[in-house]
């Protein structure tokens, strides 16, 4: 380990083929939980807003889903869904994307003022023009500003799933360590961290376009 | 593949009333790990978060980078640490710090920032000190905040230092990976189920501290809201 330097930039020339490989695999893994979450805390968020008495509830079950241990979670699974599958990996960041989502929406919903409601209803919109047309827009910098937090965590989450077998770019963590080879470790770490600047930033550009008074409005969104 | 018969397993087995791999000695090794790196990264981001909220300078930045810092892979850093620093409580509780400090840092910060504007002047115009202020008004109200930032921290710290058994270290990790090591799934699942245990406890100890460790002004803020 004393004469072996920290990257041996050789090896990541010899490996981009497989880098890239591993960093498809890894935004699949982490992202496409996010966008389940996404699609379910949604329709969620709409029922906790309609029948608020839901909401309390399924707040206090997902704060005690959050603080689930990932790798805890991960093995629990494995009988189910088998050793170094996908599902294994993505049933519970999926859970902890809607962890997130799901406070957020109802924040976003939430926060169309009632007169703004009262005069789309005067204005002849029915219940569901005046979702499309009001309530939803109004909770887009709420749900991105939730994505952003929700798209961070998976991508670096996703990594523990190597330890199980199926965590993209994670399984270079193992296989430097097991070799003590430190350079596809830190490979992992700068692609992974890339990829959640990538994502973070795409997130923002998103909200620029859908949400262009959000930005302009300091503070709104955080 | 019967759940309850698994954890009747693990929680008999011999080895794991005493000696080394015991249940009593591994949780207080978690415990005392993710105690260890809780206070570092405490003693490091809560007095800088308390200065930079004070003075308002900065914050903005540090916002930002604490949620750039979220997407640093724990395991990762814990492997490249040992492999650098060999294997120790320092190679795990650095990726710790980083971990815990990060959201201690903003809610130093953030809570500072939301004392009310009018109570910091009144509290100059009555002639404290700029630390006086910050200690006796600052502080306080920060308070809330503060925990809850505390309670992430936490939770976070108690369910990642089980990726330090991975590296060779002790805590609840050991049974997780020994188990999937040794195809033992009752050991792992045992492991994983009490660091569920010790995450939801924690959650739940903040909770409470929240609602009946805080000054009476601020509880009565609260429930007035």
């Amino acid at each position: 380990m004393d004469d072996e330097p920290i990257v041996r930039w050789y090896w990541i020339g010899d490996h981009l083929g497989y880098l890239g490989h591993l960093l498809a695999d890894h935004a699949l893994i982490a992202l496409l939980p996010v966008l389940i979450g996404l699609l379910l805390a949604v329709p969620l968020g709409l029922a906790c807003t309609r029948y608020p008495r839901l909401y309390q509830p399924l707040a206090a079950v997902f704060n005690v889903v959050y603080a689930l241990p990932s790798l805890a979670v991960f093995v629990v699974l494995i009988p189910y869904t088998g050793l170094a599958t996908q599902a294994t990996v993505m049933i519970p960041l999926t859970f902890y994307a809607l962890a997130v989502l799901l406070p957020t929406t109802v924040d976003g919903l939430r926060a169309v003022p009632e007169a703004v409601r009262q005069a789309a209803t005067a204005m002849g919109y029915g219940p569901w023009h005046r979702l499309a047309a009001v309530e939803l827009p109004a909770a887009v910098p709420y749900l991105l500003a939730g994505l952003r937090v929700a798209a961070v965590s998976s991508i670096s989450l996703a990594s523990v799933g190597a330890l199980v077998g199926r965590g993209g770019l994670g399984y270079l963590f193992i296989d430097g360590f097991q070799r003590t080879f430190p350079t596809p470790i830190v490979a992992g770490i700068v692609l992974i961290a890339a990829l959640a600047l990538v994502v973070d930033l795409l997130l923002v550009g998103t909200r620029r376009l859908l949400a262009p008074w959000a930005v302009r409005e300091k503070g709104a969104a955080r | 593949m019967n759940w309850l018969s698994w954890l009747g397993d693990f929680f008999s087995a011999p080895d794991h009333r005493s000696g080394p791999d015991s249940i009593v000695h591994r949780v207080t090794e978690h415990l005392l790990l993710s105690g260890e790196a809780l206070l570092y990264a405490a003693l490091l981001a809560v007095p800088l978060g308390l200065l930079i909220g004070y003075t308002g300078r900065g914050a903005t930045a540090v916002t930002s980078l604490a949620g750039a810092a979220r997407a640093l892979p724990t395991l990762g850093l814990v492997t490249l640490a040992v492999l650098l620093a060999g294997v120790g409580d320092t190679a795990v509780l650095i990726p710790l710090v980083a971990l815990a400090a990060p959201p201690l840092l903003v809610a130093a910060v953030e809570g500072v920032r939301s004392t009310d504007p009018d109570v910091r002047d009144a509290a100059r115009g009555v002639g404290l000190t700029h630390p006086q202020v910050l200690w006796q008004v600052c502080l306080p109200s920060a308070l809330p905040t503060l925990l809850a930032g505390f309670r992430t921290a936490t939770v976070q710290v108690i369910a990642t230092a089980t990726v330090a058994a991975y590296v060779g270290l002790g805590g609840l990790g050991r049974y997780v990976i020994d188990g999937l090591a040794t195809r033992k799934y009752a050991v792992t699942v045992g492991g994983a189920l009490l660091v569920v245990l010790l995450a939801v406890g924690a959650q739940l100890f903040f909770s409470l501290l929240a609602r009946y460790a805080l000054p009476p002004g601020l509880r009565a803020q609260r429930q007035a809201r």
